[in-house]
């Protein structure tokens, strides 16, 4: 149990402590107004949304395309429970229930769907996700196309920040145990990794019902920041928009899918006056991203607090070479 | 039985609509391995083609109908060029990115562009309903189903009959085999994305037809079915899309009329997977063994 408290863990947990002050104080003092409040939880629910994707695109190297069905799953059932008992209690009974039925439907979608390949798997994980969007359409409980409103809003910094934390801990710790190196080995070579005695199937179930389970919970944060929870919310645009943030960062790393999402949150915000436009920026970055950098921005390397020093100290010393060159 | 028989018109009339989209999916996707996610957008944009054909230009209907499929099968030629082949010797996921990136950036370009309102397509045909044996048939399904029939005559020919078809063949059975023997391989490619958008503006003009109504969104639906038709029939193979388009217009048709509307589009979903599971290849595929 040494290693639980290493010098890295220890640094890790001053820079989140670090971070939350940070966030906490500009609030205290009014410089992070309401708007832009609203900003920081979508960049937070989108990073959660991200990493758990990264983990089954990134990580497993499996596309899903389904993974808003997921997110819609953990936001009908904490939209529901809070319509019962609407506080922080009523919040935690629906993400524990929305990530009970979320474990059961990604382990019962992932089993068979998981033995498909490449393409194959992706339309059959948005036919899932389809499937979803459409049972939710039309049950009662739901209250289907009208959607669940008035859902009390209990989310604050310090909750959503406690879930970001702990998402990229699964996340990180999920990416370097033993598992992770097995999903990371099938996505570099299926074939291999099977015959070096990795279970292909079982790895990428695990994978995808981890990622599927965070997605939910994201949900979950959504219904109580947004009010409103619809079924239109949770279709094909928003599994894009989580693709977008995925591809952009970096297929593999963590800490890209993290940058994207604040990128992205921001970017959004500044564009919100240009509508659609924002959409057609995002498209043409995502076939850019894909023909000059097929694995995105920062590839699977992860950028952390600690290789940024030496990141800096390479790239000054590129910087520098190529002035000298000429000479 | 009637209405057996009435939901089975209705069922091959929109049926060979997805026949049609499912032609230039499984085409692409015999001759590159990518499925072209942007094809849904493809005939999105040769309905509102069709459309402002008729509005804006005043053309007679038959000649918004080739101009139309002429303007997609550049569009589809532009997308190729520009988006799928500088990716071609990359990892699949990555060209399947780029391929729902492009579909994106058509359909907000559209929205952009035309605005998200619904244009009611011209009503350019006088929708007789004809009645025979008390089964009621309109003039526009007949004309779907008769369009689509003489194009896919057409498509079977110059693929079995032309050098052009015999070049296609070659190209999607082996790419460096086919370029050694003096193929053209970039302008094979070229082709089967034009023929394969001509053919999705065709439907998509006919759709608008039926349903009068024109918008941005209207080619993700029918793009993702006619996918399913492709697959149900065996992606690659051109008669399995024509089988796999009429299959699924059918149970479509039958799922509405007799189940519920509202799940009408899930079973088709449903049945995407399954076939999936079962028979990954389609019914007219041959199964093949991974090599190693």
């Amino acid at each position: 149990m040494t290693a639980l408290f290493s010098k890295k863990n220890l640094l890790w947990v001053l820079f989140a402590i670090g971070v939350f002050i940070l966030i906490q104080v500009l609030i205290q003092m009014r410089i992070i107004t309401p708007h832009y409040r609203f900003m920081m939880y979508w960049i937070s629910i989108y990073i959660i949304l991200g990493v758990s994707l990264n983990i089954i695109i990134g990580i497993t190297g499996q596309l899903s395309l389904g993974h808003a069905g997921f997110m819609s799953i953990g936001a009908y059932s904490a939209a529901i429970m809070l319509r019962e008992d609407p506080s922080l209690s009523g919040l935690f009974a629906g993400m524990a229930i929305g990530f009970v039925i979320t474990l059961v439907v990604s382990f019962v979608v992932a089993m068979p769907t998981l033995k498909l390949k490449g393409d194959y798997l992706a339309i059959a994980t948005l036919g899932v996700g389809e499937i979803i969007r459409i049972i939710i359409l039309n049950m009662k409980i739901t209250e289907g196309a009208r959607g669940i409103s008035n859902i009390p809003h209990l989310i604050s910094w310090p909750l959503m920040f406690v879930f970001v934390v702990l998402a990229i801990i699964v996340a990180s710790n999920f990416k370097n145990s033993a598992t992770g190196r097995a999903c990371i080995a099938i996505r570099e070579d299926e074939i291999a990794a099977e015959s070096l005695g990795v279970n292909p199937v079982k790895y990428k179930v695990i994978a995808f019902m981890l990622g599927a389970v965070m997605a939910s919970v994201a949900g979950a944060l959504y219904a109580t920041t947004y009010y409103v929870v619809k079924p239109e919310t949770f279709g094909i645009n928003t599994s894009i928009n989580i693709l977008i943030i995925v591809v952009f960062g970096g297929m593999g790393s963590l800490s890209g899918s993290i940058v994207a999402a604040i990128f992205i949150g921001i970017t959004n915000t500044l564009l919100q006056p240009y509508g659609e436009l924002r959409a057609i920026i995002y498209a043409a970055i995502l076939v850019l991203v894909m023909i000059f950098r097929p694995k995105g921005l920062f590839g699977d390397r992860e950028v952390t607090i600690f290789t940024i020093k030496d990141d800096l100290i390479r790239g000054i010393q590129r910087l520098t070479r190529r002035k000298e060159k000429p000479a | 039985m009637t209405q057996f028989l009435q939901q089975t018109i209705n069922g091959l009339s929109i049926g060979s609509i997805y026949a049609l989209i499912a032609l230039g999916y499984t085409m692409v996707y015999g001759i590159i391995k990518l499925i072209n996610f942007a094809h849904g957008e493809i005939f999105m944009f040769g309905a509102y083609m069709g459309m402002l054909g008729i509005t804006m230009l005043g053309l007679p209907f038959y000649a918004a109908f080739v101009l139309s499929m002429v303007l997609t099968a550049i569009l589809g030629v532009v997308i190729e060029r520009v988006a799928y082949k500088p990716l071609r010797n990359s990892s699949r996921i990555a060209a399947l990115i780029t391929a729902i990136g492009v579909s994106f950036l058509i359909q907000n370009l559209m929205l952009r562009i035309m605005g998200a309102r619904i244009y009611a397509f011209p009503q350019v045909i006088n929708n007789q309903v004809f009645v025979f044996f008390g089964l009621r048939v309109n003039l526009i399904q007949m004309i779907i189903f008769v369009v689509s029939i003489l194009l896919m005559i057409g498509l079977q020919l110059l693929v079995k009959k032309t050098k052009l078809g015999r070049a296609m063949r070659a190209v999607s059975v082996d790419k460096d085999a086919a370029a050694l023997m003096g193929i053209n391989v970039n302008n094979i490619i070229t082709m089967t994305f034009a023929i394969g958008s001509a053919l999705a503006a065709a439907a998509g003009i006919m759709v608008g037809l039926y349903y009068i109504r024109v918008f941005p969104f209207m080619g993700f639906t029918p793009g993702l079915k006619a996918f399913v038709a492709a697959v149900f029939g065996g992606i690659g193979i051109i008669p399995g899309a024509m089988i796999g388009g009429f299959s699924i217009g059918l149970i479509e048709t039958y799922v509405a009329g007799y189940g519920s509307t509202l799940y009408k589009d899930a079973v088709v979903f449903a049945i995407l997977i399954i076939i999936l599971l079962v028979k990954p290849s389609g019914l007219l595929g041959k199964n093949e063994k991974e090599k190693v």
